[in-house]
């Protein structure tokens, strides 16, 4: 291990797969986390409502209020006709949640601080927009571009602009997750450099070293509200933006 | 505030990875502290990928390629590292999609059916107890007109009741005064027969006295005859006066 605070974001190469024309496809630790992730997501989920008892227990009432959550969040936003894309958006929810908060403990890998995990994602929503939004409202649905109401001369702009952001919605999107991650897992690691190197200077540095661990305490609990946010925050903007191919008229 | 810091730091790191990384790792060997010159024994281009047994051998040439490579295809930066790209993707697809048909054919179904069998039973429960209250309601209802319906029928027993008393007692009386009035008269008969009676008797004493007391007063019995008619004659002017 190196004095590097970005050696956790690795990828480590377990078993190299196959090599398609220079491309290559191996089984890395992101796969492993991946998989994982997966693993926890599904048997929390029928662990918790095994009994599938009247009145719940601890587990299954927070397998309930997640489904709840998230489902009222997507009938919130995009109307009970967007409830077809609740396990959708749930499934998101879980996934970025439980990366993030995975990606928390020691020595674990974070696979939302990589940003072509989360740039597929957001690509993934999009995606899903368009398809969805030409499947269901055929041309009707660039009407998304064209806000009603507003003076002829006006329009050509406001269409680059309604096109622009658009467009730059899965950037943000994947941005903002990717770069929260990062940036938190690499303040976190600074923060623990300076602790190591301070505490291996001696006595005085023993002392010196306790200002930097209580922040990374501080920065730790920051840290996992920002885990939950953040996977708040892309459910809630992927559930806004499908709300698009639903009712795309402003 | 926060995000803003956060991209900043991000930015910077990026930035140092991007652009220092190499410059980073070799100037920390010789200024490192101790502690981390330990952690930082194996050689920078074997650090990461070389501990890995699994690997075919193949892997080993080009994974330290790959890290000597510099500024080649890999970046430094793990999450720029484009040669990791499709390895990611592909099991992203894979996880994901696992996901997402475990989540929408199996987990979400069992708690959605759990969370409507609930509410269905709470509705349940709920018009039950509904049709219990209006059972309940009726049931009063009933009984408060059973109620009245007796007490009414109670307050006209007793008033045909009191009325045939009433009446009985009447005719009670009546009988019992005719049959007053009768014994009455009898009794008013009867006297007045012994009172006709007893003045036949007033003749006989008046004489059989009259006889005794002019006896008495004169020393000889008059004549029988005599003194019955001087009572009668003393009667005939009593009952003239």
């Amino acid at each position: 291990m190196t004095v590097d605070p970005i050696h956790q974001f690795e990828i480590k190469r377990y078993v190299d797969l196959l090599n398609f024309g220079g491309v290559q496809f191996s089984f890395t630790n992101a796969a492993l986390f991946m998989f994982g992730i997966v693993a926890i997501i599904f048997f929390f989920l029928t662990y918790a409502t095994r009994g599938r008892t009247l009145v719940p227990g601890r587990a299954q009432s927070a397998a309930e209020m997640s489904y709840e959550f998230i489902a009222k969040m997507v009938r919130d936003s995009a109307g009970s006709e967007g409830m077809v894309f609740f396990p959708l958006v749930f499934s998101l929810f879980t996934f970025v949640l439980v990366a993030n908060v995975v990606g928390l403990i020691p020595y674990t890998f974070t696979v939302t601080a990589h940003l072509i995990v989360t740039a597929a994602m957001a690509l993934l929503v999009i995606g899903t927009v368009i398809v969805y939004g030409f499947m269901r409202h055929g041309t009707h649905f660039l009407h998304l571009f064209v806000p009603s109401g507003v003076p002829a001369f006006l329009l050509p702009f406001l269409v680059i602009i309604e096109v622009v952001s658009f467009l730059s919605r899965p950037i943000s999107l994947s941005l903002r997750l990717f770069a929260n991650m990062l940036a938190g897992h690499i303040a976190l690691k600074v923060f623990a450099f300076f602790v190591v190197g301070l505490a291996s200077a001696g006595v005085v540095g023993w002392f010196g070293a306790t200002l930097p661990f209580f922040m990374i305490v501080a920065l730790y609990a920051l840290e996992l509200l920002v885990a939950m946010l953040q996977a708040y925050v892309f459910a809630v903007l992927t559930s806004i933006y499908l709300n698009d191919a639903i009712h795309p008229g402003h | 505030m926060m995000k803003s810091w956060k991209m900043t730091v991000a930015l910077a790191m990026t930035g140092a990875a991007l652009w220092g990384a190499p410059l980073f790792a070799a100037s920390d060997h010789p200024s490192a502290p101790a502690a981390v010159v330990a952690q930082a024994a194996p050689p920078v281009g074997t650090a990461g990928q070389g501990t890995h047994e699994a690997a075919p051998a193949a892997a080993h040439g080009a994974a330290a390629g790959h890290a000597e490579d510099g500024h080649g295809k890999k970046s430094h930066f793990p999450p720029f590292d484009a040669t990791t790209f499709a390895s990611q993707l592909l099991w992203l697809v894979l996880s994901f999609g696992l996901l997402y048909l475990l989540m929408s054919r199996v987990a979400l179904p069992r708690i959605g059916r759990i969370l409507e069998e609930r509410h269905d039973r709470i509705a349940d429960d709920l018009e039950e107890a509904a049709k219990h209250k209006a059972e309940s309601e009726a049931a009063q209802a009933s009984y408060e007109k059973a109620l009245a319906e007796a007490r009414a029928k109670a307050n006209s027993i007793a008033g045909e009741t009191r009325n045939r008393l009433a009446a009985d007692s009447e005719a009670n009386r009546k009988s019992l005064e005719a049959g007053l009035a009768a014994k009455l008269a009898t009794a008013e008969q009867s006297i007045a027969s012994t009172k006709t009676e007893a003045l036949t008797h007033v003749r006989g004493i008046a004489v059989d006295a009259t006889h005794a007391i002019v006896s008495t007063l004169i020393g000889t019995s008059p004549a029988q005859a005599d003194v019955e008619k001087a009572v009668d004659g003393a009667l005939v002017k009593k009952d003239a006066a």
